[in-house]
């Protein structure tokens, strides 16, 4: 019977249905690609945004070698005992995964000593000391290794960093405590604040909550007090436009732009913060 | 490698990993000829033994228990680290240290060495680490054993399943040359932009970090890729998209562990190729493929041991290559 049929008659159809299968099948392909490719480009806004500044951990490398360097696993995370760096989400404009800092919410003030981020990435995005083919921009390079306050009577007081990750800067002077020559008394940031610091005089290796640690001071210097980088801030007598002398703190050229005076601040919203990836200007 | 068929086989199979279609062979040795042969004359009574041989077994879930036990105790044993800050499993499944050793995913690794075209100590130890240990241990057993995109997917291929069966659904087949195009797309972008841009969208990198360091938006992407393969596409991700596969894959050519075929038992009734996750590589079990008496499954295999579990006759079994011989 098969024999009798007239095989070209009983094959066109065929290889037509498998001609049409095989074109769908490309253009799904296609659809594929374009569908994974685009989603990818989505991961590419990081860079477009380069703008949208986000404080990187202590040590990172500029920006876009830190982009190009960084594998997303979150060691440094891990190892920070203020839990202050955060991994990225879709939306944070920064790189899904790559860690940031939000100094408002919870700065890094080095109660590790050792800068463990650096010490924990794997990659060499967060670095003690860049490689030689990487170039260090001017005013981003700490003219001294800067000096614990902390361990200042350690015999070795300083901190393992030769750049700074940006720079404090008084946004909102006209609010500032300290040139209204207005006092703090209370938990700063009130109850619900959950930032935490190492108060040396409470205990050396952990971090307590800072609204368990209230303050009574006549004369408001928290961001000065409390910064953990020795001569990166103090109150100085400056003279006001108008000729009247006032006090007001002065940011200098240690700041490591860590961003402890951005999160003691006791106004609302801050007076002082740090400006990411900022360099010394002097 | 000295017998010439396999050799030729071991070559085809590199070339079914980067997409091309597994083809009937060329050539067949007289040994496994003649067992063909003999399979011919004897179908019928064989065809009854393999009803009844099915019939008896029961469904077996040993290797599929063991390794979704195993995915499940590594993925916790991350987050369980840092829940309770024992610090032994330090990380993310895109780098991490065990007690302090590095151990770095090689597709991860080399997105950062091709964008930062600089490479540090610690990248070396931790990929040098991981490349011995599934170099040992069969290359893509990272997709099937660890991965936990994958273990979602293989869920999300359940319920594709039971809707294609309800006849919801039809599965769409993509080109799998569309995975090497991936992998080379990414290393391009990635020399080219300085930007490890598949990190970004990489479901692997993502599930583990939601597991580790809890959920974010970016788990939209890997729901509308579940999404994607429910409803579309069989398992698309893995199977026709995912450049780690292809990284581990390379990994796979040279392991001595992997799955290993034995003609002259088999029934040829495709059972192994229905639970298979890639069949693609287990083209041989077709009745009169088979160039030897006993084939190592290819590179592709994510040795899931789905096809162990499922073989009545013992003819799919874990080997690992030279160590029979040396027992």
């Amino acid at each position: 019977m098969s024999e009798t049929k007239p095989p070209a008659a009983a094959k066109p159809p065929a290889s037509r249905e498998r001609i049409q299968q095989a074109r769908r099948k490309w253009l799904r392909t296609i659809l594929l690609t374009g569908g994974v490719t685009g989603a990818a480009l989505s991961g590419f806004l990081p860079l477009v945004y380069a703008r949208t500044k986000r404080l990187r951990p202590p040590g990172a490398l500029d920006e876009k070698d830190f982009l190009a360097s960084c594998i997303k696993c979150g060691q440094c995370v891990q190892v920070c005992p203020v839990q202050a760096i955060k991994l990225a989400d879709l939306v944070d404009g920064v790189g899904v995964g790559t860690p940031y800092i939000d100094a408002r919410e919870q700065a890094c003030d080095f109660s590790c000593d050792a800068v463990q981020c650096i010490l924990a990435c794997p990659t060499g995005s967060l670095v003690y000391k860049k490689p030689a083919f990487l170039g260090v921009r001017k005013g981003a390079k700490l003219a001294a290794a800067p000096i614990l306050k902390a361990k200042e009577k350690d015999p070795e007081p300083t901190l393992n960093l030769a750049e700074r990750i940006g720079v404090a800067r008084l946004t909102r002077p006209e609010a500032c405590l300290a040139i209204q020559g207005k006092g703090f008394k209370g938990q700063v940031r009130g109850a619900s604040f959950k930032g935490r610091m190492r108060y040396m005089e409470v205990d050396r290796w952990k971090p307590i909550g800072i609204s368990e640690h209230p303050y009574d001071l006549a004369e408001c210097d928290l961001c000065v007090r409390e910064c953990p980088v020795k001569g990166a801030i103090s109150i100085e007598t400056v003279f006001a436009p108008d000729g009247t002398k006032r006090k007001s703190p002065v940011v200098h050229e240690p700041c490591v732009g860590c961003g402890v005076c951005e999160m003691i601040c006791p106004v609302e919203p801050t007076c002082i913060v740090v400006d990411a990836r900022e360099v010394w200007n002097t | 490698m000295n017998n010439p068929y396999l050799k030729r086989r071991f070559l085809d199979q590199i070339a079914v990993m980067l997409g091309r279609e597994a083809r009937k062979p060329s050539a067949i040795s007289g040994r496994a000829q003649e067992i063909h042969v003999l399979k011919r004359a004897t179908n019928k009574a064989r065809l009854q033994e393999a009803m009844i041989a099915h019939a008896d077994a029961k469904k077996v879930h040993t290797w599929r228990n063991r390794r979704w036990a195993v995915l499940l105790v590594v993925n916790l044993f991350f987050t369980l680290s840092f829940w309770l800050d024992i610090q032994i499993l330090e990380g993310a499944l895109t780098a991490s240290r065990l007690i302090g050793f590095h151990l770095i995913d090689l597709n991860s690794a080399l997105q950062v060495m091709l964008a930062h075209k600089h490479i540090i100590v610690n990248l070396v130890i931790g990929t040098g680490t991981v490349f011995v240990l599934w170099l040992l241990l069969g290359g893509r057993t990272f997709c099937s054993w660890v991965c936990p995109y994958h273990l979602l997917a293989e869920w999300a291929e359940k319920i594709h399943l039971w809707l294609v069966k309800k006849k919801l659904v039809t599965d769409q087949p993509i080109d799998r040359r569309l995975r090497t195009g991936s992998w080379l797309v990414f290393a391009v972008l990635a020399i080219a932009t300085g930007y490890t841009v598949f990190e970004s969208i990489s479901p692997t990198g993502i599930v583990s970090r939601a597991l580790i360091y809890g959920p974010g938006l970016a788990l939209l992407w890997v729901l509308a890729l579940l999404v994607f393969e429910v409803f579309f596409s069989r398992r698309a991700w893995c199977r026709y998209a995912c450049p780690i596969g292809l990284t581990y894959g390379v990994v796979g050519i040279f392991s001595p562990l992997r799955v290993k075929y034995k003609l002259e038992n088999c029934f040829h009734e495709g059972d192994c190729r229905k639970v298979c996750l890639v069949p693609h590589v287990l083209d041989t079990v077709i009745k009169g493929r088979a160039v030897e008496t006993a084939i190592p499954i290819g590179p592709d295999c994510t040795r899931c041991g789905l096809c162990v579990d499922t073989c009545p006759t013992g003819s799919l079994t874990f080997d690992v290559k030279g160590l029979s011989r040396l027992l």
